[in-house]
């Protein structure tokens, strides 16, 4: 039902872009007013989000630690895993963000016979690179329809991404790693009990809308061609609010379901999951340095709290403490 | 009490595959042996503990305060600004999975709500229910749910079944903590008065007498005089250590586990040991005679509460500096929290090994310092005279403790010393040790006897590791650092590897230490014959 | 702490806003049909629709490409049944012998770099150099 629902989500909205900007030819509603709504509920709610967390505290330094500490200059350190310094930290985080060091730790545990076996299990680190990666490099990629003139970095990514020159328009690698790491992360989702177990509609819809998003972009890229000088022309205008809709038959009804798609994810992104973007930035346990017998951290929550004083305990026990020849401050 | 089945037994319940049911719809079933009994209103009243009532975890009425759902949503809305770690990680999860097998509870009892994901989306799904537009408006599709007294208990029974060991945190692509959600949750809950004997008792205890145990000053000396008896009938030598001494050098503080009780008072003897024979100008405290701090399974301000002694002991004695014993969660709070409670005291000074000269620099804001880093560096500098020979009898492996291994990071200084004092050392495997460490499975307030089943359960991935190598190389000790290990890992070990002895690091040194002076050895630190040192005597 | 976190928040703003900032006032490619070849026919058509060459002039010269030189076809039967010598370099160029006009303003718009020219001489232009 979770699935089922999610999918038809996705199909609900596929259908309302396709009849609302072609039968019911509302064009700038599906290309600009949409559009523009949908930018703005993402940028204002991301930062939304950012700023509800920025206001909690960090009160303590509560950083995972995973690999040696530094302590001894003959103990090697875990500089990466283990950071003490800033720059360990950054190091960290760039390890985490682009290359997703902890989930590259994952293990599969498993009862065999009578003994418990962890197995090493890269599936799903390869699965989610594949997917993250695939998506960044897409979405760069666009931005040939957002810039004029196209800058070199996306003239470079496209020449990478379309190394084997199959076929005319050349077939960029990421768009079909992009939906197959995303069938992938579905068919897991589906298939592994636990995981389906834990799943919620919250995990499939982005899942199938990002896939979607993806076909739809092949679609128009190898298969229904569309007039992609109209196309850019009408994102420039956008990005240049001066919005303008080119004439009715250059840009046909799958751009503007594309379009729709993305804006529906642009909008769901700040209420979601998807917020991991952000999150995984302000996450304690990894933006932190294990430093704090170096260095002070403060809590800017600190309270009083109520104690028991030394005084009050030899209070209690001076008569025990001196019959057993404890020293006392008050004879 | 309920009866504990066989290791046999409980092994085949254990089924990973989730029930049909959505853990929505699960009623929460308190199952005896997986929990441990409630609060005794004394130890609540102690420490001012709020709402303090008699109840029992088997009543339907769990008598909450009136108020309790406006009480428990206030407590969630304060932590949400408090902790941000907590707030990130209500919203960031991605159900991704990566943690559900990392929990030793899941291994051990394949129960789906003791994957990590789902234990925080226990909280998780009330924070979108009262916290998020979505949750508000679409309810039970984005996942929200209603707060009743049902998932009181719900939270009740798997916030503690959790050791706060931090493996799912490893192992998250976003580092969420489950022990941060723990941590979070064990505070609500306290705050409608459910809170555990097991970790109250010890709290009260160590708020009015200075330690768990609720040892009185001179009972500590008393202890620690039995052990100097039994080092004087080992070794030959008297050792006379001092108690609340002004002016000594250094405060040496340890987990009062160490003070009373098997296999800890060993590891205590040891450091007695080493003290003496490099004549360490130190002393203990009977104020300060607490290195773990059961008040940080309760709450944060309890946690703060409890180790104000520490260093307030330390500037009335006007030492220089702070050491610690062997234990776990003492350690991480000493290394992530402590220096933060309270601000180290003008007179102590960047420490300083008087014997080897070595300056601790990574401890030159806290002043605290491990005793096994110090120990390590004495080894390192030739400064003590080791026999393996009386520990040749010996296959050790080492159990790195889930608070010094992710809390921390202290892995290779112990297995420095180990391999130092035992000539037989082998690792478990890989995935099981270092960071990637399993926990002993009654952490956190957890090592009472009533919940035996839920220890041993917990314990099942750490003991499976420790018999894979007793299987192979015919391992008999497994060595750790934590008071608690020493407690917990003993009965673990007889209910799934009998014939593996548990022992602290300093219990292995002492074994080990030759000592100016001593007579020659016939006896190890636990009083038992030495193989083969009486035949060499003849 | 929260330094970093508003140092965040506005590399998350400069980031996001970046297609905006750096869009760009160009003016829409209008390529130019009036070489003196095109001038010359009578009936001034492509060897298909205009609407369909804008979009699928990339898929045919691929097809005439492999049609040429894998199966050595030089001949291309139009939709309208009229027959076409498939050359890039005498049937396109011939007409479209403005290439930067007509080819490479789109392209260079449209962010696209073909790699007929890897292998074909561009022709040369009088105004300009290749």
């Amino acid at each position: 039902m979770r699935i089922i629902g999610s999918l038809l989500l996705v199909i609900v909205l596929l259908l309302i872009a396709y009849a609302g900007s072609g039968p019911a030819g509302l064009t700038p509603l599906f290309g600009i007013v949409i559009p523009y709504i949908a930018i703005g509920i993402f940028i204002l709610g991301f930062l939304w989000k950012l700023l509800k967390w920025a206001r909690s505290y960090v009160p303590f330094r509560i950083p995972t630690t995973g690999g040696q500490q530094r302590s001894f200059p003959w103990i090697k350190w875990s500089r990466l895993d283990n950071p003490a310094t800033g720059t360990g930290v950054i190091g960290r985080m760039v390890l985490e963000i682009f290359l997703m060091r902890s989930l590259f730790r994952n293990t599969r545990s498993e009862i065999v016979g009578t003994k418990l076996v962890h197995g090493s299990s890269k599936w799903l680190w390869i699965g989610a690179m594949a997917f993250h990666w695939a998506f960044f490099i897409v979405l760069i990629r666009h931005m040939r329809l957002f810039i004029e003139p196209v800058p070199g970095y996306v003239h470079f990514l496209e020449s990478l991404d379309g190394f084997f020159q199959i076929g005319h328009p050349r077939l960029m690698m990421t768009g079909v790693v992009l939906i197959g790491a995303g069938v992938y992360l579905f068919l897991r989702r589906w298939y592994i009990p636990q995981v389906r177990y834990i799943s919620l509609p919250a995990d499939y819809f982005p899942l199938f809308l990002i896939i979607a998003i993806a076909t739809t972009g092949v679609i128009m890229r190898y298969f229904t061609k569309t007039d992609i000088v109209a196309v850019k022309t009408l994102l420039l205008s956008l990005m240049t609010f001066s919005p303008q809709i080119p004439e009715k038959e250059k840009i046909d009804t799958i751009f503007y379901i594309h379009l729709f798609l993305v804006s529906a994810l642009l909008a769901y992104f700040p209420f979601s999951k998807l917020m991991h973007l952000g999150g995984i930035f302000m996450s304690p346990t990894r933006n932190m340095a294990n430093n704090l017998r170096v260095k002070r951290h403060v809590n800017p929550w600190d309270y009083p709290v109520k104690v028991h004083h030394y005084e009050e305990y030899e209070n209690e026990f001076r008569d025990k403490m001196k019959a057993s020849g404890i020293p006392v401050e008050k004879e | 009490m309920a009866k504990l089945p066989k290791p046999q037994e409980l092994m085949q319940t254990i089924d990973f595959r989730p029930p049909k049911t959505d853990w929505r719809n699960l009623k929460v079933e308190l199952r005896e042996g997986m929990y441990c009994h409630p609060a005794k209103k004394k130890d609540l009243e102690a420490v001012d503990y709020p709402y303090i009532r008699e109840w029992s975890p088997k009543d339907e009425d769990w008598k909450l305060p009136a108020d309790w759902k406006e009480q428990v949503l206030e407590a969630i809305r304060e932590r949400l600004i408090r902790f941000r770690s907590f707030h990130v990680f209500m919203d960031i999860c991605v159900r991704c999975g990566a943690c559900a097998d990392k929990c030793h509870f899941f291994l051990g009892s394949g129960d789906p709500n003791n994957m990590p994901v789902l234990r925080a989306e226990l909280m998780r799904s009330i924070y979108r229910r009262y916290f998020t537009p979505s949750g508000k408006i679409l309810g039970s599709i984005a996942g929200a749910r209603e707060l009743t007294p049902e998932i009181i208990k719900e939270w009740w029974y798997y916030f503690y079944q959790c050791t706060e060991c931090r493996r799912c945190s490893l192992y998250c692509p976003y580092g969420i903590d489950t022990a941060e959600v723990t941590i979070i949750a064990r505070e609500i809950l306290n705050l409608l008065g459910l809170q555990l004997g097991w970790i109250a008792g010890p709290v009260a205890n160590c708020y009015w007498k200075g330690n768990h145990l609720g040892l009185e000053p001179h009972t500590i000396k008393s202890n620690i005089e039995f052990m100097l008896d039994d080092i004087e009938n080992i070794t030959g030598i008297r050792i006379e250590p001092s108690f609340n001494r002004k002016g000594a050098e250094i405060l040496f503080i340890t987990p009062s586990g160490d003070l009373f009780g098997v296999p800890g008072v060993y590891t205590c003897m040891g450091y007695l040991m080493l003290f003496h024979e490099i004549g360490l100008d130190y002393t203990w405290s009977t104020y300060a005679s607490e290195g773990g701090n059961f008040g940080f399974f309760t709450s944060m301000e309890m946690a703060k509460r409890l180790t104000y002694k520490i260093y307030s002991e330390a500037k009335r004695l006007g030492v220089k500096w702070i050491l610690g014993g062997e234990c776990g969660h003492m350690w991480r709070i000493w290394n992530q929290y402590l220096p933060t409670f309270w601000e180290p005291p003008d007179n102590l000074q960047v420490p300083v090994s008087p014997i080897t000269g070595t300056r601790f620099e990574h401890a030159r804001y806290s002043k605290l310092v491990h005793v096994v880093e110090f120990t390590a560096d004495l080894i390192k500098h030739g400064k003590l005279n080791l026999d393996t020979s009386r520990t040749d009898h010996l296959v050790v492996t080492w159990h790195d403790s889930c608070n010094t291994s992710r809390g921390m990071g202290i892995f290779e200084e112990p297995r420095f010393v180990i391999k130092n004092v035992v000539k037989n050392f082998y690792e478990m495997p890989d995935n099981t040790i270092r960071e990637r460490t399993f926990c002993c499975g009654s952490g956190s307030g957890l090592n009472a006897s009533e919940n035996m089943e839920l220890r041993m359960r917990g314990g099942f991935p750490r003991a499976m590791a420790v018999k894979h190598v007793n299987e192979k190389y015919g391992v008999n000790v497994l060595a750790n650092m934590c008071a608690i290990d020493r407690a917990a890992l003993q009965p673990l070990m007889d209910y799934w590897v009998p014939g593996v002895t548990v022992m602290g690091v300093h219990e292995l040194v002492g074994n080990a230490l030759v000592m100016k002076g001593e007579k020659e050895r016939t006896l190890d630190m636990r009083g038992e014959p030495l193989p083969g040192k009486e035949a060499k005597e003849e | 702490m929260k330094r970093y976190v508003y140092i965040g928040i506005v590399a998350f703003i400069v980031i996001v806003t970046y297609p905006f900032w750096s869009a760009g006032k160009a003016k829409k490619p209008e390529p130019k049909l009036d070489t003196p070849e095109i001038q010359k026919l009578v009936e001034k058509k492509c060897v298909e629709p205009k609407e369909f060459m804008k979009r699928e002039h990339m898929k045919l010269l691929n097809q005439w490409r492999d049609a040429a030189l894998r199966d050595g076809t030089r001949v291309y039967v139009n939709s309208e049944g009229k027959e076409f010598t498939v050359s890039l370099q005498n049937t396109c160029m011939k007409c479209h012998s403005n290439k930067k006009k007509f080819c490479d303003e789109c392209h260079n718009y449209a962010g696209v770099k073909p790699y007929c020219w890897d292998c074909h001489i561009a022709p040369k232009e009088e105004e300009g150099q290749i």
